[in-house]
């Protein structure tokens, strides 16, 4: 430890799904501003366990931005104050000496707690089991550039398909709503050419997976695009509730 | 000569022929039968999710197990230039024996033929599935796709998505997973562990795994057990490698008698954001692709105070160009590590750390700006103009690397170079496999990055994606055949048979025995310690003092491990710590192991450099005569391991000195 960072952390402790939890004060000391968020907190549980104390679970693993399992709920934002990054991209140079941090989980029905800042969003992958693929089984595919796509569209579905399925929109919505994570999926899909066949019928099966895991409903109040880590933008619920209007008038 | 323990079962004919022929000839699964043989997947990254949807698909029921909250997680979704197919998209002289043979040569020669020229075959098909599934690659105006340049090779033979390839092709296996998941014909077990394979009569029958969540052990049958659970990098602490990764499920096959091959191929890459501090928990890779428009280099003077921008171009050293003119700064990874380290160990490196090199886009910006004017027909554009042009063609490349870049080192590598350095990424080395991916024990597989398969003592940018691809989409639902067409009249073997309840107790017994400890010291502080002697020691340069010295520490370390490590809380519950020292305890096994294989291989060659056996130019020395074979270590008990070798045939390629020159 090279730095010089004094700071106060106030943690959410919960010992597994079914036990209450609260929130616990800790004092990191000489932190160095280019250490990243998480690795404040190894160094935290590293003082824990020489202790004797239970160090904090967290969800952690790529470490790069990349894999979406890193969860904070950081001083009320999910991934901290940051705009962009993920909770393991965050560094310590963006907080100051002296600086109290709370860190919480992710909050949502549909994210049960498993213990501390870890958190179950299984019901995510329950709605890409549900429709967020193109029914294509290994073989059946013919030459890649028989099927030429605009750039323009190819970018926009990159864009939707940049989602790293980290639930920090669910997470920043008052309403704990999936929209933008599964509308992300649903436009990606829309866009391209080989999500045409199965179109109307994802959007539909997706959005009744998404109800039926108890997330909330959209107000279009836009907290899930400014907080998510990769840009996914707005116009993706727009995209998917007309996609869904049409599927149940049943016309295109 | 080839032990007589190992057999490769590489089809006859000529190498164009082979894989044709033994897809025509291997023995089929009639669908009904299928129905009723289970498959057990360990792991769900590209070669897991790709082999299990494809094995649903066909009919067989699957488990996939999982240690992250969901498959999507897995580390292939890190992978970030992209995926190799032998398409001739660019008509720029591609072909299937040319990827063979960059594959083979870029390997420095310790790849099997057979399994490679397969790989290279089926490398256009991956490309055709993944765009089915929709995988959103990078595309020209005309709508067609676009492929950009790796080390390593002199054609335009990658695919991409930006700088998140992995993630895209990741995504689309995963969604194919997933649809067989909501179809039921897969069974996904995420937040699991696998603790120990379970052989019944030499026959791979199942697994013991942990829930992470319970703390829980459950007994597995499966008629056949695919690992396909990643390489072994963070054995070195520091690494690429995501936090979890780890090498225990392919452990444990080992000590069930799955023999390790090349266990000391271990990729180091060049292009890395150098360490900071002693705080760091991990290293992150700028891509391979960024050596397409960046330059490296150092100055030409030791210690230059100057910041980069003001050194002129006559007082900086192009060392990549200026040693390797035919490839340049698009040499392999081994060589371009090799040259950081040169220019470092020499005193030329830059940043406070001085070990590191500078990675520098201001020519190539610059280059893009002029012919972006030119498109937009601007004449005579002022210089802020053209850079401004060329910052935008930059970002709209390489835009998530550079942002990635500026969030961990604070500084804006649009206005300064970058600052790199060589870390380990990749391990070639992996659980030894026959051309049908079997492991020495029959029914146990490895596919991906966790077997040795393909990329000898170096892999190729842009190969992993392809490799672990190809084994679960294109190679093991043929294979797999072979070994289950045997199998259609064993019935599902009930866990309570006394070898899945003698396993269970053996892992129950080793988890106590680590919780029981109750010593002083992290699992963190064994493991940097262990990354620590592997880096000096068995890492980018290797010698036999070292080497030597080396396994005497581990020793210690492991020893040292088992007296004094503490895990706090209990082991039925979620316990991270518990997570780690199970794999850590496995990373002190496997690093002696790496350690005795690098000292046994006295030459030098890809990633295994030996410092005894350089040319005078300080290139690789290969000894063919005594070493063109594959190292598979049997596990004998404690510290005991025995060499087998399985000689390596070049019939269609001439081996020859590698030269980038």
């Amino acid at each position: 430890m090279s730095g010089n960072m004094n700071l106060t952390l106030k943690v959410w402790r919960q010992k597994n799904k079914d036990s209450k939890g609260l929130l616990e004060t800790y004092n990191v000391k000489n932190i160095s501003p280019d250490m990243s968020f998480l690795e404040m907190f190894d160094v935290l549980n590293e003082e824990l366990i020489t202790k004797g104390e239970e160090p904090i679970a967290f969800d952690h693993d790529c470490r790069e931005g990349i894999c979406g399992m890193c969860s904070m709920y950081i001083n009320g934002r999910p991934h901290g104050p940051k705009r962009g990054v993920t909770t393991c991209q965050l560094h310590m140079r963006s907080f100051k000496d002296g600086d109290t941090i709370v860190v919480e989980p992710w909050r949502a029905t549909a994210f049960p707690v498993i213990k501390d800042l870890s958190v179950d969003r299984s019901a995510f992958d329950r709605i890409i089991a549900s429709g967020g693929f193109v029914s294509v089984n290994t073989g059946n595919a013919r030459d890649a550039n028989n099927i030429p796509i605009p750039k323009d569209d190819a970018d926009t579905a990159f864009d939707a398909a940049a989602c790293i399925g980290c639930g920090a929109c669910v997470a920043a919505c008052k309403n704990a709503s999936a929209m933008l994570f599964v509308s992300a999926k649903v436009s990606q899909l829309a866009l391209l050419p080989q999500g045409q066949p199965e179109r109307y019928m994802r959007v539909q099966s997706m959005v009744g997976q998404m109800d039926e895991e108890g997330f909330g409903n959209c107000t279009n109040t836009g907290a899930c695009e400014a907080e998510c880590p990769k840009g996914i933008s707005l116009s993706n619920i727009a995209r998917m509730n007309r996609d869904y209007i049409a599927a149940g008038l049943g016309s295109e | 000569m080839t032990s007589s323990k190992i057999d490769a079962k590489i089809p006859g004919g000529s190498l164009e022929d082979k894989w044709t022929t033994y897809r025509s000839t291997v023995h089929l699964v009639n669908p009904s039968n299928k129905r009723n043989l289970e498959v057990i997947v360990v792991g769900s990254g590209l070669a897991g999710a790709s082999a299990a949807s494809s094995l649903a698909e066909l009919g067989y029921k699957v488990k996939v197990f999982c240690f992250q909250d969901s498959p999507r997680r897995a580390h292939s979704i890190a992978a970030q230039g992209g995926i190799n197919a032998a398409k001739n998209y660019q008509n720029d002289g591609d072909s299937t024996y040319r990827l063979f043979y960059d594959t083979i040569k870029g390997g420095d020669y310790r790849a099997r033929e057979a399994n490679v020229y397969r790989l290279a075959e089926v490398s256009g098909n991956i490309i055709d599935q993944c765009v089915a599934q929709g995988v959103p690659f990078a595309r020209e105006y005309g709508g067609l796709l676009s492929n950009r340049s790796f080390g390593g090779t002199q054609v335009q033979r990658t695919f991409y998505a930006a700088g998140q390839t992995g993630q895209q092709l990741l995504l689309g296996a995963y969604s194919s997973l997933q649809r067989q998941v909501g179809m039921g014909t897969v069974k996904m077990y995420t937040r699991h562990e696998m603790l120990d394979v379970v052989t019944i009569d030499g026959k791979c029958r199942g697994i013991i795994a942990r829930d992470l969540v319970t703390g829980k052990l459950e007994r597995h049958f499966g008629h056949a057990v695919l690992l396909c659970s990643g390489g072994y990098g963070n054995v070195f602490y520091l690494s690429t490698n995501a936090m979890g990764s780890n090498v225990t499920a392919a452990w444990k096959a080992h000590k069930k008698g799955a023999f390790f091959g090349n266990p000391c191929f271990t990729q180091i890459h060049p292009t890395c954001i150098p360490v900071s501090g002693d705080h760091q928990s991990k290293l992150t890779l700028m891509s391979e692709s960024l050596r397409n428009d960046g330059r490296i280099w150092v100055p030409k003077k030791k210690d230059d105070p100057r910041k980069p921008a003001d050194i002129p171009e006559d007082e900086r050293d192009y060392y990549l160009e200026r040693r390797y003119p035919a490839f340049g700064n698009l040499v392999p990874r081994d060589v371009a590590s090799r040259a950081a380290k040169e220019r470092c160990d020499a005193g030329y490196g830059v940043g406070t750390s001085k070990m590191a090199v500078y990675l520098d886009f201001a020519f190539n910006t610059k280059r893009y700006g002029q012919v972006e004017a030119n498109k937009r027909n601007l004449h005579n554009p002022s210089e802020e103009e053209i850079i401004r042009l060329g910052k935008e063609v930059v970002k709209e490349k390489y835009g998530n690397l550079f942002d990635m870049y500026e969030q961990i080192t604070g500084e804006n590598p649009y206005e300064m170079p970058m600052r790199i350095y060589p870390a380990v990424h990749y391990t070639m080395g992996g659980l030894w496999v026959n051309y049908n991916l079997m492991t020495t024990v029959p029914g146990l597989y490895a596919l991906g990055e966790a077997n040795f398969s393909d990329h000898g003592a170096n892999r190729l940018g842009a190969s992993a994606l392809m490799q672990g691809l190809a084994d679960g989409y294109f190679v093991i639902p043929y294979t797999i055949g072979d070994y289950l067409s045997e199998e259609i009249r064993t019935k599902a073997i009930p866990t309570d048979h006394e070898a899945f309840v003698e396993a269970e107790a053996r892992v129950q017994e080793s988890i106590d025995k680590l919780m029981n400890i109750r010593g002083t010291k992290s699992v963190d502080h064994f493991h940097k310690k262990l990354g620590k002697i592997m880096w000096d020691k068995c890492g980018m340069a290797r010698n036999v003092e070292g080497l030597k010295s080396a396994i005497e520490e581990i020793r210690e370390l492991r020893a040292e491990f088992w007296k004094d490590v503490r895990i706090p809380g209990t082991a039925n519950e979620f316990n991270p710590e518990l997570e780690k020292a199970g794999r850590v305890a496995d990373f002190l096994e496997l690093g002696e192991l790496m350690c005795k294989d690098a000292l046994e291989r006295n030459e030098s060659c890809g990633g295994h450099f030996r410092e005894e056996y350089q040319t005078e130019e300080g290139e690789a020395l290969r000894d063919d005569e005594n070493y063109a074979y594959v190292a598979a270590w049997e596990y004998m008990g404690d510290s005991k391991y025995e060499l087998h070798k399985e000689d390596l045939k070049f019939e269609n390629i001439k081996i020859a000195q590698r030269s980038y020159k």
